[in-house]
């Protein structure tokens, strides 16, 4: 298992390596300059270029990239172009709305997804069954966006239950701040749990038809208790990848529901530094995802392992 | 369980987790006013976005003078001023106890180092140019200043009053960009970076003290999304909205009152003067009158603009209607292309994010393709805009608003990007910029107008219209936006 644990850990350093070497060319081939876009149209040359220096863009190319890559070694990420404060001040005011809702939004789809998956593929074939299939499908085809305007629009402008968006900030209160969430993530864990239901269904299914599950029901076991003891942990490898990919997916990919609900997160983060330019920012915020999707890989790789001892056999 | 099932509950769960109906209050002292953009920063003097102006104008910085809501340049930090008989020495009287919101007091040093600071050679002040004349500062006494021009300008008092001209105290500038200290009736509160910055009425103000308490600037950029928080109200005020589609429904609604106004904004169709055939004055005419402004007013704008014939405000007394010089008149366009012997023209026409360029272009477009000229449109987004069309000059066509107070001074500006710079028309800016006399300045500022007009430098499209949304209990909300600014100072809540 140690081995096993280095080699995952040699080739996260790697991976993070090449990924910054990749997001700093490509932020570098982009067409426009920082310091034209912050100071506008009717700029002063001469002011443009002072900005410049100030900002170090004059700098060679390999330079700026050691400088950037030791500051982040060291903790540092550097000084926003645009908002003058580090950044990772700025990625650390995001990280607390984005982690929250992207835990929030799994919950809920987790929490609908595992009694929906479990109850069609226990009852397969019957009504429950295919009503899951029907409210899953439309689940899955029904654009978040959508539903998403469609909430604010019932519970925001309707009934005025919740703001029609927005993030009071966590100083007012979890409550308050967990009801500025709950649209958003309601919106978010739809289409996930849509998603979710159907691999759970499926993969239940194909465990049900295992010889062991016949062994088990031979042996004097209820339906029920060999569903509860047998099948379902061993259905729950591809539900745990999925989910994986969730969490990865949510983080940083709920940019249009951010839209929607105008939460500061880190998708509109990423969006807004890269129309402004701000370099600095976009480079750090994706070598800061590329490390949590990394990260979330190998604990779920860890997760396999303890759902299932023949893997944790085989590593070893 | 189903989904609808679950659905019900979760809501159901969201409700108990707690919400509260906003109780009905008299004569409120909060306001929350929307804004489209986040402001990169709070730093007037280090930046060009409007956000930042948008934010702290009159709010949290003030200036020697200021543009009241009209666009008048006022008193404001300058009590008084006396000018010299040759237009070059301006001696401001300042207000007396004028504090910084730091507590520390505000005099005559803080507007030289202000001013020195903007001029100076390290400067980032994107406006730099506004400070170009000025020769020396230099201290009378604690409460006069005497501003020494190197060649007379009739402008500055105007230049004055712009955001970039506010006064900073020497102690916090370097810090205006995170934590603003100004002298403004509002002091800097609190700013969730990507939601909204709080702005508390400042206890000590030497003027007329501001009637709210509280104002929070709330940043919501999606159109829906901004629809969403003034029906839902989140937001009381969205003065610059920016869904004009849905403007017609508020106005149906009692409780929303919809302001119209005007804004600096001319809104042109920009052509590459330098490059073949657009140097041919008869193609760029031709194009002129190829362009239905009407039309591109009511399918781009929702009927909101006013249409120009010249790069100036028509709120400005000093305006002249050149709109009937480039009338529509496709057959006349047709006629004008063949004289100059061009046929089968087609132009790149390069469009940056704003909706008045990406839906006005496409219509612009189509109408090119009726008088016989063909495009090829690029949606670009700013940066690449910067880059593309305003730094390289890489383009043919473009359409962009100029939203600076009287810039018509752009046009003699060597090597910007519509590449017009006529030695006739710098001459007409020079001599302007020598007159101080109102009336004879008048007379400059027209003949510049249809210098530009004559020449068919740009198509002049329309001025942009300010259009906003507000609760109808809000009172003292700047119709017209003769700067980008919110003033917030004069607001109050009906009972």
């Amino acid at each position: 298992m140690t081995l096993y644990l280095l080699r995952r850990l040699l080739a996260l350093m790697l991976t993070l390596i090449a990924a910054s070497i990749v997001v700093f060319l490509v932020t570098e081939i982009i067409p426009g300059d920082p310091a034209s876009f912050m100071m506008g149209i009717n700029a002063d040359p001469q002011a443009v270029a002072a900005l410049r220096s100030e900002l170090g863009l004059d700098q060679p190319l390999v330079t700026r990239y050691l400088a950037w890559v030791i500051g982040m070694v060291q903790g540092d990420f550097g000084l926003s172009y645009t908002y003058k404060v580090p950044v990772s001040e700025l990625v650390g005011d995001r990280i607390l709305i984005s982690l929250p809702l992207t835990l929030y939004a799994l919950l809920l789809s987790t929490l609908i997804a595992f009694p929906a998956g479990v109850v069609a593929a226990a009852r397969r074939n019957t009504a429950a069954d295919f009503a899951v299939i029907g409210a899953t499908q439309l689940g899955v085809a029904i654009p978040n966006f959508w539903f998403a305007m469609l909430l604010v629009l019932a519970f925001a402008v309707n009934l005025q239950w919740f703001s029609a968006g927005g993030f009071p900030g966590w100083d007012a209160g979890f409550l308050e701040a967990m009801k500025a969430l709950t649209l958003p993530a309601i919106a978010l864990a739809l289409p996930q749990a849509s998603i979710l239901a159907r691999v759970m269904r499926s993969s239940l299914l194909d465990t049900l038809d295992e010889d062991f599950v016949r062994t088990a029901r031979a042996k004097g076991l209820t339906r029920s208790q060999t569903l509860w003891r047998h099948a379902l942990r061993n259905a729950l490898i591809p539900v745990l990848t999925i989910v994986g990919l969730q969490f990865s997916f949510l983080l940083a990919g709920g940019i249009i529901i951010e839209n929607v609900f105008y939460l500061p997160g880190l998708g509109r983060l990423v969006f807004q530094a890269i129309t402004q330019r701000d370099l600095i920012v976009v480079r750090s915020v994706i070598i800061l995802l590329v490390f949590a999707v990394v990260a979330v890989t190998f604990l779920v790789d860890i997760a396999y392992a303890v759902a299932d001892p023949r893997l944790r056999r085989r590593a070893r | 369980m189903n989904m609808s099932k679950s659905l019900a509950a979760v809501s159901a769960l969201a409700v108990a987790l707690g919400l509260a109906v906003m109780p009905a209050q008299a004569a409120r002292t909060d306001i929350s006013v929307g804004m489209v953009l986040e402001p990169p920063n709070l730093d007037p003097t280090g930046g060009a976005a409007a956000a930042i102006d948008e934010v702290v104008y009159a709010n949290i910085f003030q200036g020697l003078t200021r543009f009241n809501s009209d666009g008048e340049v006022v008193p404001d930090l300058a009590r008084s001023w006396d000018i010299s008989e040759d237009g070059l020495t301006y001696t401001f009287h300042l207000q007396d106890g004028v504090t910084f919101h730091d507590g520390s007091a505000f005099d005559a040093e803080d507007v030289k180092f202000s001013l020195d600071r903007a001029r100076g050679e390290n400067s980032t002040n994107a406006q730099k140019a506004l400070f170009a004349e000025i020769a020396e500062v230099e201290i009378v006494d604690p409460q006069t200043v005497k501003v020494t021009l190197s060649e007379p300008n009739g402008s500055f008092l105007f230049n004055m009053a712009w955001g970039d001209a506010v006064i900073v105290a020497p102690e916090t500038a370097d810090n205006n960009a995170t934590n603003p200290v100004g002298t403004g009736p509002f002091k800097f509160g609190d700013w969730v970076k990507g939601d909204h910055v709080d702005l508390t009425k400042y206890a000590d103000y030497w003027g007329e003290p501001a009637k709210l308490d509280k104002v929070t600037f709330k940043f919501i950029s999606d159109p829906t999304a901004a629809f969403a928080s003034v029906m839902a109200g989140d937001v009381d005020a969205f003065p610059n909205f920016p869904a004009p589609e849905n403007l017609q429904q508020f106005e149906a609604d009692p409780r929303f009152s919809v302001i119209v106004g005007s804004t600096e904004g001319e809104t042109i169709l920009a052509m590459n003067n330098k490059k073949p055939p657009l140097d041919n004055i008869k193609v760029r005419q031709a194009i002129g009158h190829a362009i239905d402004r009407q039309s591109i007013i009511d399918g781009a704008m929702f009927g909101y603009g006013t249409p120009i014939g010249t790069h100036f405000a028509p709120h400005n007394p000093a305006y002249v209607d050149l709109t009937e010089q480039s009338a529509y008149d496709p057959a006349l366009a047709q006629e004008l292309l063949k004289e100059a012997g061009v046929s089968e023209l087609t132009l790149s026409l390069k469009l940056p994010p704003p909706s008045y360029a990406r839906r006005g272009g496409e219509i612009i477009a189509a109408q090119l393709k009726e008088a016989g000229i063909n495009t090829e449109i690029t949606n670009l987004e700013w940066a690449q805009w910067l880059q593309e069309v305003f730094k390289d000059k890489n383009f043919d066509l473009t359409v962009i608003s100029h939203t600076e107070p009287l810039d018509i001074g752009i046009y003699a500006r060597d090597d910007y990007y519509f590449q017009y710079a006529d030695p006739e028309f710098k001459k007409i800016m020079e001599e302007l910029n020598d007159t101080t006399d109102p009336d004879k300045r008048t007379e400059l500022l027209q003949a510049a107008q249809k210098k530009i007009a004559d020449d068919a430098v740009n198509v002049y499209l329309f001025q942009l219209a300010k259009t906003g949304v507000a609760n109808a209990k809000i009172e003292g909300l700047w119709e017209n936006s003769p700067t980008q600014a919110n003033d917030m100072t004069q607001i109050y809540w009906e009972d």
